[in-house]
């Protein structure tokens, strides 16, 4: 993906993660295009099995390109209960389509107002600006 | 401290390259990604700019004899127009740098040294040229270096620029931009090529026509890649002032019998035997290996990876790490251990990728 983007419906945790939250308690992770551009072309994906959970803040995945290895840091905290199996042998795809094919897990969602902490598209630009 | 900058810095920055800081200079990692400039250079032609690399001229009639003093090979082999690869080691056989010789003229030579290790070479070559009637001079401002490298990349720079190039390990003056040059039959990717030393002034014009001419540019991280996979040490992870050339599998660069200073102890490690030795790898499955992990053998500590990465060639982890000498031989299994996950890992031949012939 050659353009920075940062998609308004979606939530940003300022290490670089995104949320896109679906009804009441599930949400999609991810990281930003910012995140996979600093990273380069990843090559491995290392990703965290259905029925884990993650926390807030903490690491639930890494993601690896020819020349560094990166902790991926969950937005929000529950239990996954998807994972993006297609990662495993297409890694590329979080670099061609970061909100698209190349989401990492779907979360049913502990505690759904820790939303509010994340940061929108344009304050989390701001903070890539900043 | 300010960063250095190539002649050929406007160009990186033109096509969009990631720089980094490295060894004080602003150095162009990448451009359009690490995997198509690695697969370039496997099956095309890449050029990287190395104009951070060091150049230090050596001349006088005590020229031969002072470097078969301060380099590991048997420089009196080498002919006028020849090439060769040295350790610079210090008393105890520690390799101050790896370099490569050129033979200009009779008693004339250019070392090539890593950016890293220019100053430190030179002052150290100075203080060994006391008394000697050799001239050692830095001339590193002189040159701008583009590595051209790849199984076309004699075809299109000798084709792109009009060049008669040198045979593999040999050195030609050439003229590249109407400005004497140097044309060098060597290289750090394990494909044919040829490394172009230019007047730093034609470095931009001489980019633009490769460019031109279908040579995609190569950042330091493909360049990193392609010489991990056919297992060429680099100075400061494989060879440090702490390590033999035996150690580090360079024992065929080092003749002692032309009693270089250090030979004493490189002698008596080949003898001996070394309690460590550098052993190239690749991981059996997932994971990718990095600088600093731990390797293990039957779940002991056996030693330390000084380089890894991923294969972009072999799609694996790869890398080399110094082991217990007697579990450097090819096909022991080790562990290494990636941020405390162990992944199974082989020890393989050199060089790790070996081309299809």
């Amino acid at each position: 993906m050659a353009d920075a983007t940062y998609p308004d419906d979606l939530r940003y945790h300022e290490q670089h993660d995104w949320a896109r939250l679906e009804g009441e308690d599930t949400a999609v992770f991810g990281i930003t295009w910012y995140a996979q551009d600093s990273l380069g072309e990843v090559v491995f994906y290392d990703g965290p099995e259905v029925g884990a959970s993650v926390a807030k803040d903490a690491s639930y995945a890494e993601v690896e390109s020819v020349k560094a290895v990166s902790d991926v840091i969950a937005p929000l905290s529950g239990e996954v209960i998807e994972v993006n199996a297609a990662l495993a042998d297409a890694p590329e795809r979080i670099n061609e389509d970061p909100y698209g094919e190349g989401w990492l897990v779907r979360v049913r969602l502990s505690d759904p107002g820790e939303a509010d902490s994340l940061l929108g598209a344009e304050d989390y630009r701001k903070l890539l600006d900043s | 401290m300010d960063l250095r900058r190539t002649p050929l810095y406007e160009q990186h920055a033109e096509l969009g390259a990631k720089l980094v800081p490295f060894a004080g200079w602003e150095m162009p990692v990448s451009y359009e990604g690490i995997r198509e400039e690695h697969s370039a250079v496997r099956r095309h032609a890449g050029m990287f700019d190395v104009s951070h690399m060091g150049e230090v001229e050596v001349e006088g009639p005590g020229a031969l004899e002072f470097l078969q003093r301060v380099l590991s090979n048997d420089v009196a082999a080498v002919e006028v127009g020849g090439a060769q690869y040295s350790c610079l080691c210090n008393e105890e056989g520690g390799v101050l740098d790896d370099v490569f010789l050129y033979r200009l003229g009779g008693d004339r030579y250019l070392v090539v040294t890593n950016a890293a290790n220019h100053g430190s070479d030179l002052a150290w070559m100075g203080r060994q040229g006391r008394g000697a009637d050799v001239l050692v001079r830095d001339v590193a401002n002189r040159y701008a270096m583009l590595a051209v490298q790849g199984p076309h990349a004699r075809a299109v720079l000798g084709a792109a620029l009009n060049l008669q190039l040198p045979a593999r390990m040999h050195v030609s003056a050439v003229q590249v931009g109407r400005r004497p040059a140097l044309a060098c039959g060597t290289g750090y990717t394990g494909e044919d090529g040829v490394e172009l030393l230019l007047d730093p002034e034609v470095a931009p014009p001489i980019w633009a026509e490769l460019l031109d001419a279908g040579v995609v540019p190569c950042g330091l991280a493909s360049r990193d890649t392609l010489r991990l996979e056919v297992c060429f040490p680099l100075h400061g992870n494989e060879l440090t002032p702490e390590r033999n050339p035996i150690e580090a599998g360079l024992g065929w660069c080092c003749k002692e019998a032309t009693g270089f200073i250090g030979s004493e102890a490189v002698a008596r490690a080949r003898a001996e035997g070394t309690t460590e030795k550098l052993a190239p790898f690749l991981i059996e499955g997932q994971g990718i290996p990095r600088a600093g992990n731990p390797v293990l053998h039957d779940g002991e500590p056996v030693g330390e990876v000084t380089s890894g990465t991923f294969s972009p060639s072999l799609a694996l982890g790869a890398g080399m790490a110094y082991v217990r000498a007697g579990l450097a031989e090819p096909g022991t299994e080790l562990e290494i251990d990636v941020r405390g996950k162990r992944r199974a890992a082989r020890v393989g031949s050199k060089p790790l990728y070996k081309k299809a012939s």
